[in-house]
């Protein structure tokens, strides 16, 4: 700490330099933590899918339908603890940019598969006595700002009420939250008993099962057995991992988590160009410094260390600056305004940014610091 | 006190009976640059006891420096021994040396070499860093090193809003602030006009007679050497006490 007069005062040389070199630090790590928390929403549902949860669909594709009775006979492959199914909705509120998921459910065995929804005894009650119930999550209640109580008009191109008419009602029943980061609280779950009975066509089809098993470590085992009971039926079907099943949808958008590496990897090899430059020009320039400090007796060693010490406080203040602009604006709200089903910069995140930080000091600062570190004090001397 | 009676007072040899301090024996300095190879010092030997102020004269490229960076310990010779306190010091390592240089030998330069970006106390502070000491006592030690030269009303300028003689004196309170046995001074009124040049002997000879500090002081001044308690002249690779026809 004692040579920080001494780093500061090299990094206030040239004011502007300093200037600049922390503003695309700044920048560079801005850009970062905001896509981070972008991919965070694109990957949703990989970091949180539960370990003993399967997802079973129709072979064909994500958006074939399959029987109900598939229920029971999934519940009887040896390993599975339990199945229920779920479908998509895909109605409109007010206007198709005002996107959310809706998802048809049977309440009791949904939330007994996701404990991870937090719900009030009063809310759940509630959900299980109104057949015209959603249970809806917090970001998308704060989003349209719904109360419990309201009644909520959604519009259905996929799915008619009985007699034609595609405008639906729901009753906002219960709001769930999330017990841990990451998971998606944007959704809105409606009743499978009325949603089967109230809907025109397609009784008794359900859109897809998740599946608990026993263990874990036998899923892909579970999974096999589970298609193979329904192979060569006219409804087979694909089993996979929940987390695999969230990629799926991730990647129908393109490889969201490659790209943003991309920028991000671009980004920061010119940002390690940037510093790397400021570093080799302050050294340059004060060769004769250098030798000074040898001089009076500092080893080669120290030298090093003071040449990365001043990469790291740089790389440090940008790094630290550019992280917390970020979590502010990530803090401030989603770029889609609810959309997006999680918002967030996770602490795995925030951690590779500060080994981000380290990284740049060093590369940036290693070359010039080594050529501190050889400098002959005698010859330096002389320049 | 007049020149003649300064010069008077100066020996041509060690005067005898003091420890040495400085021991240079048979030493070669051949520098290599490509190619070409230059012969500086042949076969040298220098002693000085503790306690003398000496001036080193001689022409430009004669090897002044290159002599003063042996004793210094910020050079090795090529052939030959440099014994300083008792201590070999050519045959230290890198980091020893760097060591050894901290705790006995204070530098000042021709041009100061001060950080641009540090107050004159925080300048002189710097070799301090490198000991144990706490904030408190270095900035303590540099303010009374400041007094020392006369700078204590100077203490949070920056070498640009002092003179060249005031940096001059920072230059040496850095020197001394560690309370080296050796002050090694290269050219130290080189740069300067005579009324600060005379000044800044003076503090050199008050810190030899009054502080006991061993000086070798390198001049191209015959003022300059005056001062001094001896004047030794190197010419052609070797020193003799006086200056060659
Ligand atoms: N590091 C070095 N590499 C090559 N030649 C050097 C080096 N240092 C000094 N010399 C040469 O040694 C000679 C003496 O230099 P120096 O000791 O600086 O002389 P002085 O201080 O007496 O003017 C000069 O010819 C100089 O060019
Ligand atoms: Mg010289």
């Amino acid at each position: 700490m004692k040579y920080l007069s001494l780093i500061l005062g090299n990094l206030r040389r040239h004011k502007l330099r300093t200037a600049l070199t922390l503003l695309s630090i700044i920048v560079a790590f801005l850009l970062f933590g905001y896509l981070a928390a972008i991919r965070s929403a694109f990957l949703a549902g990989i970091d949180v899918a539960g370990e003993d949860r399967l997802i079973t669909r129709n072979k064909v594709s994500l958006i074939n339908l399959m029987p109900m009775a598939h229920q029971a006979e999934i519940n009887r492959v040896e390993g599975v603890d339990f199945a229920t199914h779920n479908t998509w909705f895909g109605g409109i509120y007010q206007e198709p940019s005002n996107f959310f998921a809706q998802i048809v459910v049977v309440p009791e065995q949904y939330l007994e598969l996701y404990p991870e929804l937090e719900l009030s005894d009063e809310d759940r009650q509630r959900w299980l006595e109104t057949r015209t119930g959603v249970m809806i999550g917090k970001v998308l209640a704060e989003r349209f700002d719904w109360k419990i109580g309201d009644k909520i008009p959604i519009m259905n191109p996929l799915w008619a009420l009985k007699g034609g008419d595609r405008n639906w009602t729901f009753d906002v029943a219960a709001i769930y939250d999330a017990r841990e980061q990451g998971i998606d609280t944007s959704q809105m779950f409606i009743r499978f008993d009325y949603f089967d009975e109230a809907r025109q066509w397609g009784q008794g089809q359900v859109g897809w099962y998740v599946v608990r098993v026993d263990e874990p470590d036998r899923a892909g085992e579970i999974a096999a057995a589970i298609d193979a009971v329904f192979a060569n039926s006219p409804d087979e079907t694909k089993t996979e991992p929940e987390g695999a099943w969230y990629q799926g949808f991730a990647n129908q958008v393109g490889n969201i988590g490659f790209i943003i590496t991309a920028i991000v990897s671009a980004v920061f090899f010119t940002i390690l160009l940037v510093a790397g430059n400021t570093m080799a020009y302050s050294v340059r320039e004060r060769i004769g410094e250098l030798a000074v400090l040898k001089a009076v007796g500092f080893t080669d060693g120290a030298v090093l260390g003071l040449v990365l010490g001043e990469a790291l406080v740089i790389t440090a203040i940008g790094g630290l600056i550019g992280l917390g602009l970020a979590w502010l604006l990530v803090a401030a709200g989603d770029p889609t305004n609810g959309a997006m089903p999680v918002f967030f910069i996770s602490v795995r995140d925030l951690l590779l940014g500060g080994v981000l930080i380290l990284a740049l000091a060093f590369i940036a600062g290693i070359f010039p610091a080594r050529t501190a570190q050889r400098l002959q004090v005698a010859d330096a001397l002389r320049r | 006190m007049s020149e003649t009676a300064m010069a008077s007072t100066q020996t041509t040899e060690p005067r005898p009976g003091n420890e040495l301090l400085v021991d240079v024996r048979g030493v070669d300095k051949v520098f290599t640059r490509g190619s070409e190879t230059v012969h500086v010092l042949g076969g040298l030997d220098l002693q000085i006891p503790k306690g003398e102020f000496l001036a080193l004269m001689g022409p430009s490229g004669s090897g002044k420096s290159t002599l003063l960076n042996l004793v210094g310990g910020l050079d090795r010779p090529t052939e030959g021994s440099v014994t300083v306190g008792g201590q070999r010091i050519d045959k230290l390592s890198d980091r020893k040396l760097a060591g050894w240089r901290a705790r006995h030998v204070g530098l000042v330069f021709q041009f100061y070499n001060l950080m641009p970006v540090l107050s004159a106390r925080k300048n002189v502070e710097l070799p301090l860093l490198l000991t144990k000491l706490s904030g408190k006592e270095r900035r303590k030690r540099a303010e009374l090193a400041l007094e020392i030269v006369g700078l204590s009303h100077r203490l949070n300028h920056y070498p640009r809003q002092l003179s060249g003689g005031e940096q001059q004196r920072t230059g040496i309170a850095r020197a001394i602030v560690t309370d080296p046995t050796l002050l090694l001074c290269d050219e130290p009124t080189g740069d300067l006009d005579r009324k600060s040049g005379d000044e800044i002997l003076d503090l050199l000879q008050a810190l030899n007679t009054e502080q006991g500090k061993t000086i070798i002081m390198v001049t191209h001044d015959q003022r300059a050497a005056d001062r001094a308690t001896r004047t030794l002249h190197l010419d052609k690779g070797r020193l003799s006490s006086e200056p060659q026809a």
